[in-house]
C-alpha cells in the first residue's frame, strides 16, 4: 500500500514538473523542472522496481548505507566547492578568467554563491547530516527512525544542491547572502530539512540511553534553529508559480535586518553548533579519552544557543540600522566569546593524558588544529563585531578571512578528521590506507589557510586604511580601484593558499577511495545495534 | 556493549556515570578563568548598554548616557570640514577660472579637492591616473590632443553638461556611411586607406589616392581637410597618433561603417560647481591644459 502511494506521489512530481517545463518563463525555471522531473521519474521506476519486495527487518542493524552516501556526498560536494573557489580567487587576481565566452554564466557573480552553497550547504550540510546520522544512532543505541526516511533526507538534499547550483549559473537567485535559493527550491529544502528533524528526533525518542548525549543536543539545536531561520528569512511571494522571480515581504533595514539575522545565525548554529556536535562525538572517540567536563558543556551549551540568536546587528554597524540594535548586536557578540570557547576549551582537555597521540595520529592532529581555528575565529568575531574595529574591517577582505579560516580551518578540518574516523569504519576496512597521505593532507590544508588568512588580513587591513583616509581638507586619498590595484599580490598568495586547500583535499579522496578499494576487510562486524 | 568503556587516568576526578556508545564524561568543574571572563564580558556587555543607545521600548530606544549617536557623529565631521573649507569654496566659485592657478592657496585646494573628485567620479572611465582607455573611447586627459578643447573653459562646460547626453551637452553626430548607406564598401576601404595615410601608417597607396575625394566630400567638414579635426565639433584629429577607439585597419573601418557616439554624463547634477570646479582645475592640471 505504501509503495502505491509513493508511486503515485511520485508520478505526480514528475507530471507537474513536466508541466511546469512547458510553461515556464525563464531558462533556469525551465532547466530546475526538468531536473525535478527527471528525479521523480527515477526514483518512480527505483520504487517500482522493487515494490512488493519482502522487507527484511533491520531494527538489530544500524542504518549505515546512508551514512556511507553522505560520506561519498561529502567529499565529493568538498572537491567542487574547493575548486569553485579557486576559479574564483583567481578571477578576482586575474579579471580575464572572466571569459567573455562565458559571460552570464561562468563569472564571477554566478559563481560566487555557487562556491559558497557549495562548501556550507552542499560540503558542510552533507557532513551535518551524514555524522548526525552516525552520532545520534551509536549514542541512542537504536537504528534511525523512520525506515527509508534517511534515503529521502540524503537524495533530498542532493535535489536542493543540484537545483540550486544550476539555478545560480543559470540565474536564478533571490539576492540573499548564503540564502540564494529561490522560492521553490526553499520549499523543498523546508520539506527535507523536516524530514531531517522527523528522523532525527524520532531517533532520540526511540533511544536506549537514558540521557541524550550532548552532541545529540547540539545537533538538535541545530535542526530546530536552522528550520526557524529558514522559513522567516525566505519569507516570499512568488512572482509567478512558472518563474523562478519572487518578492520579499520585507523591505529596506528590516529585510537588511532578517537577512542578517539570518546570515549570523547560518554560520552559528549551522557551522558553529552543528560542526560542534560532531566535535563532541568524534573527538572523545579518536582520542578514546573521556569527555572534559559534563558541566562546561551544559552550560556552554545553553549560554551559546541563548546569546548566538541576538548578535546579528553586527553585521549592519553604520548603516541604516538604528543605533541600539546596533550596540545590542555588539553586547551579546562580545559576551558570546567565552560560550564559543568553551566548546575549544572541551574538546582541547578532552585530550589531556593523550596528547602523545599527536605525534602518531595525524586525525588527532586534523581535529586539534580544527579545534584551534574554532578558537581563533570565535575570538576573532567578537573582535570584529566592536564598532571601533568594525569601522576598519567592514566591507572589507578582513572579513572574507575571518569567514575563511572559521570555515577552511575550523569545519573543513573537522570534517576531514571525521572522514578519516569514519570510511574505515563505515566500509569495515582495516584502518586507512596510508597514514602518510593524511599528514600531508594536514600539511597542506595548514599551510594553505595561513596563507589565506594572512593574505586577507593584510589586504582587509590595508583597503580599510585607505579607504578612510582623507587629507588635511576631508577629501579623499585614494581611488576605490587604486586599494583594488594594491591588493593584487595579496589576491595571489590568496590563490595559492586556495590550490594547496584543495590538492589536500583530493588527496583525502584519493586516500578514502583506496581504503575502500584495495584494504582489506576488518574481521569484525559493528553495524549491529547494542541489544540494552 | 559493543564498544568497551574508553579507559581513564588514574587519579582523575569522576566521571558522570554514563556512557555513550564508549564515550564518558568527566565532571570537572568549570575552569575559574573562564568563568571570571564570562562574568566580566557580561558586566561590560550591561555597562555599555547602559552608556549608549541599545534597549528598545515601545516608541524609541534608551539613548544612554552618554548621548552618542553615530548619525550625529558622522553629520558633526562633516559639517567641520564642510565650515572649514567654506571660505575657500566661496572664493573658487566666484573666482575667474583662469585666475586659479595665480593664486597658491586656491590652486593647492582645488587639485586637492579635484583629484578627491576625479577618484571619486571620473576614474570609473578615464582609469585613476586619467590615462583613459586606448581604443574603448574613453579619452586619455593626460596628453595635449583635446576633443572639445583643453582650455579651463573648455574643460568646465564639458563637465558641467556632458558630452550627448541632455540637450545642453556638447553634441555632434557623425554619420554612420556604411550601416546608412551613404558609401558603398569599395568607397568604405578607399577612404580608410586615405585615413591611415593621414596618420602616416602603412596603407594601399592606391585606394588611398581614390579615397582622397571621398574624404574630401564627406569627412574634411569635420575632420579638416589635414585631418586636423575641429574641436567646436568634437570631430577628432586623424592625423596623429592618438585614437579613441582604435587606429587599427579594422578599428577605422568599424568607425567609418557605423560612426561612434560616445557619452560622459552631465555632473551639475551631481556635483557642486566648486567640486566641477576643483576636478576642472585638476585635469587641467594634469598636462594637457590649454
Amino acid at each position: 500500500m505504501w509503495d502505491y502511494l509513493k508511486l503515485a506521489g511520485l508520478g505526480l512530481v514528475a507530471v507537474c514538473a513536466a508541466i511546469a517545463a512547458n510553461y515556464a518563463h525563464d531558462l533556469a525555471y525551465q532547466v530546475n523542472a526538468i531536473t525535478v522531473m527527471l528525479a521523480a521519474g527515477i526514483a518512480f521506476l527505483w520504487v517500482l522496481r522493487s515494490a512488493g519486495d519482502p522487507k527484511p527487518n533491520l531494527q538489530h542493524e544500524y542504518f549505515d548505507e546512508v551514512v556511507r552516501a553522505g560520506a561519498i556526498a561529502t567529499a565529493f560536494w568538498g572537491a567542487v566547492g574547493f575548486l569553485v573557489g579557486v576559479v574564483i580567487a583567481l578571477q578576482l587576481a586575474f579579471p580575464q578568467l572572466n571569459f567573455e565566452w562565458a559571460q552570464g554564466y561562468l563569472n564571477f557573480g554566478r559563481l560566487r554563491p555557487l562556491h559558497t552553497s557549495a562548501v556550507i550547504f552542499a560540503f558542510g550540510g552533507n557532513a551535518l547530516i551524514m555524522s548526525s546520522f552516525y552520532i545520534v544512532q551509536r549514542t541512542c543505541a537504536a537504528r534511525l527512525f523512520g525506515g527509508s526516511l534517511g534515503w529521502f533526507v540524503f537524495w533530498g538534499w542532493q535535489l536542493v544542491i543540484v537545483l540550486a547550483a544550476t539555478g545560480y549559473v543559470l540565474g536564478a537567485t533571490q539576492s540573499k547572502e548564503y540564502a540564494e535559493p529561490v522560492w521553490y527550491v526553499d520549499i523543498l529544502i523546508t520539506v527535507v530539512w523536516v524530514g531531517f528533524l522527523v528522523a532525527f528526533m524520532g531517533t532520540l525518542f526511540k533511544r536506549k540511553e537514558p540521557h541524550i548525549y550532548v552532541a545529540n543536543w547540539f545537533l538538535l539545536s541545530m535542526i530546530l534553529t536552522v528550520a526557524m531561520l529558514h522559513l522567516v528569512n525566505n519569507a516570499a511571494i512568488p512572482v509567478s508559480i512558472f518563474g523562478s522571480a519572487q518578492v520579499q515581504l520585507y523591505a529596506g533595514v528590516q529585510d537588511a535586518m532578517v537577512q542578517w539575522w539570518y546570515g549570523h545565525n547560518a554560520v552559528g548554529f549551522f557551522l558553529t553548533a552543528g560542526f560542534l556536535g560532531m566535535m563532541y562525538y568524534f573527538v572523545p572517540k579518536q582520542a578514546e579519552r573521556p569527555v572534559y567536563s559534563y558541566k562546561l558543556s551544559i552550560i556552554h551549551f545553553w549560554a551559546l544557543i541563548f546569546l548566538y540568536i541576538w548578535a546579528g546587528p553586527h553585521h549592519l554597524h553604520y548603516t541604516a540600522l538604528p543605533d541600539w540594535a546596533s550596540t545590542l548586536g555588539m553586547v551579546f557578540s562580545v559576551i558570546l566569546w567565552m560560550p564559543s570557547w568553551g566548546g575549544m576549551i572541551n574538546g582541547l582537555m578532552t585530550l589531556s593524558g593523550a596528547w602523545d597521540k599527536l605525534r602518531t595520529d595525524p586525525i588527532i592532529r586534523m581535529m586539534v588544529v580544527s579545534i584551534g581555528f574554532y578558537g581563533m575565529s570565535t575570538f576573532e568575531g567578537p573582535m570584529m563585531s566592536i564598532k571601533a574595529v568594525n569601522s576598519l574591517s567592514h566591507y572589507t577582505d578582513w572579513t572574507i578571512g575571518h569567514v575563511h579560516s572559521g570555515a577552511l580551518g575550523w569545519n573543513g578540518m573537522i570534517t576531514f578528521g571525521v572522514l578519516y574516523y569514519l570510511v574505515p569504519r563505515l566500509w569495515n576496512r582495516q584502518g586507512l590506507y596510508s597514514l602518510k597521505l593524511v599528514s600531508w593532507h594536514f600539511w597542506l590544508a595548514t599551510i594553505g589557510i595561513v596563507l589565506y588568512a594572512s593574505s586577507m588580513w593584510v589586504t582587509g587591513i590595508m583597503e580599510g586604511l585607505m579607504w578612510r583616509e582623507v587629507d588635511a581638507n576631508g577629501f579623499l586619498v585614494n581611488a576605490f580601484a587604486d586599494t583594488v590595484a594594491a591588493k593584487f599580490p595579496m589576491y595571489v598568495v590568496r590563490a595559492a593558499g586556495g590550490l594547496l586547500f584543495l590538492t589536500g583535499a583530493l588527496i583525502m579522496c584519493w586516500n578514502l577511495w583506496m581504503t575502500v578499494r584495495a584494504q582489506p576487510v576488518r574481521a569484525s562486524q559493528h553495524s549491529a545495534v547494542p541489544a540494552e | 556493549m559493543c564498544a568497551k568503556p574508553i579507559k581513564k587516568e588514574p587519579r582523575q576526578v569522576e566521571t558522570t556515570g554514563h556512557q555513550w556508545d564508549g564515550i564518558e564524561e568527566y565532571n570537572n568543574p568549570l575552569p575559574r578563568w573562564w568563568v571570571w571572563v564570562f562574568y566580566a564580558t557580561i558586566v561590560w556587555g550591561i555597562g555599555y548598554t547602559i552608556a549608549y543607545p541599545a534597549w528598545p521600548l515601545i516608541k524609541e530606544a534608551t539613548p544612554g548616557l552618554l548621548g552618542a549617536s553615530t548619525r550625529a557623529d558622522v553629520k558633526a565631521e562633516i559639517k567641520a570640514f564642510d565650515d572649514a573649507n567654506a571660505a575657500i569654496k566661496e572664493r573658487l566659485i566666484s573666482a575667474d577660472l583662469d585666475a586659479i592657478g595665480a593664486d597658491p592657496e586656491l590652486a593647492a585646494f582645488a587639485s586637492r579637492a579635484g583629484a578627491a573628485v576625479f577618484r571619486t567620479n571620473c576614474s570609473t572611465c578615464h582609469g585613476s591616473g586619467a590615462a583613459g582607455f586606448e581604443g574603448k573611447g574613453y579619452p586619455n586627459l593626460l596628453d595635449n590632443d583635446w576633443l572639445w578643447g583643453g582650455t579651463m573653459e573648455d574643460i568646465h562646460l564639458t563637465i558641467t553638461h556632458g558630452i550627448r547626453h541632455n540637450d545642453d551637452s556638447r553634441y555632434s553626430e557623425m554619420p554612420k556611411f556604411g550601416a546608412d548607406g551613404i558609401l558603398d564598401e569599395t568607397q568604405v576601404a578607399q577612404v580608410v586607406e586615405h585615413v591611415l595615410s593621414l596618420s602616416g601608417q602603412e596603407h594601399d597607396a592606391a585606394l588611398a589616392a581614390e579615397g582622397a575625394t571621398i574624404y574630401l566630400d564627406n569627412c574634411s567638414s569635420c575632420h579638416m581637410e589635414d585631418g586636423s579635426g575641429e574641436r567646436a565639433l568634437g570631430a577628432p584629429a586623424l592625423n596623429d597618433q592618438i585614437w579613441l577607439y582604435g587606429g587599427s585597419r579594422a578599428a577605422v573601418t568599424e568607425s567609418v561603417v557605423n560612426a561612434r557616439f560616445g557619452v560622459m554624463p552631465n555632473w551639475n547634477e551631481r556635483l557642486s560647481e566648486d567640486a566641477i570646479r576643483a576636478v576642472a582645475f585638476y585635469v587641467h592640471g594634469l598636462g594637457g591644459g590649454e
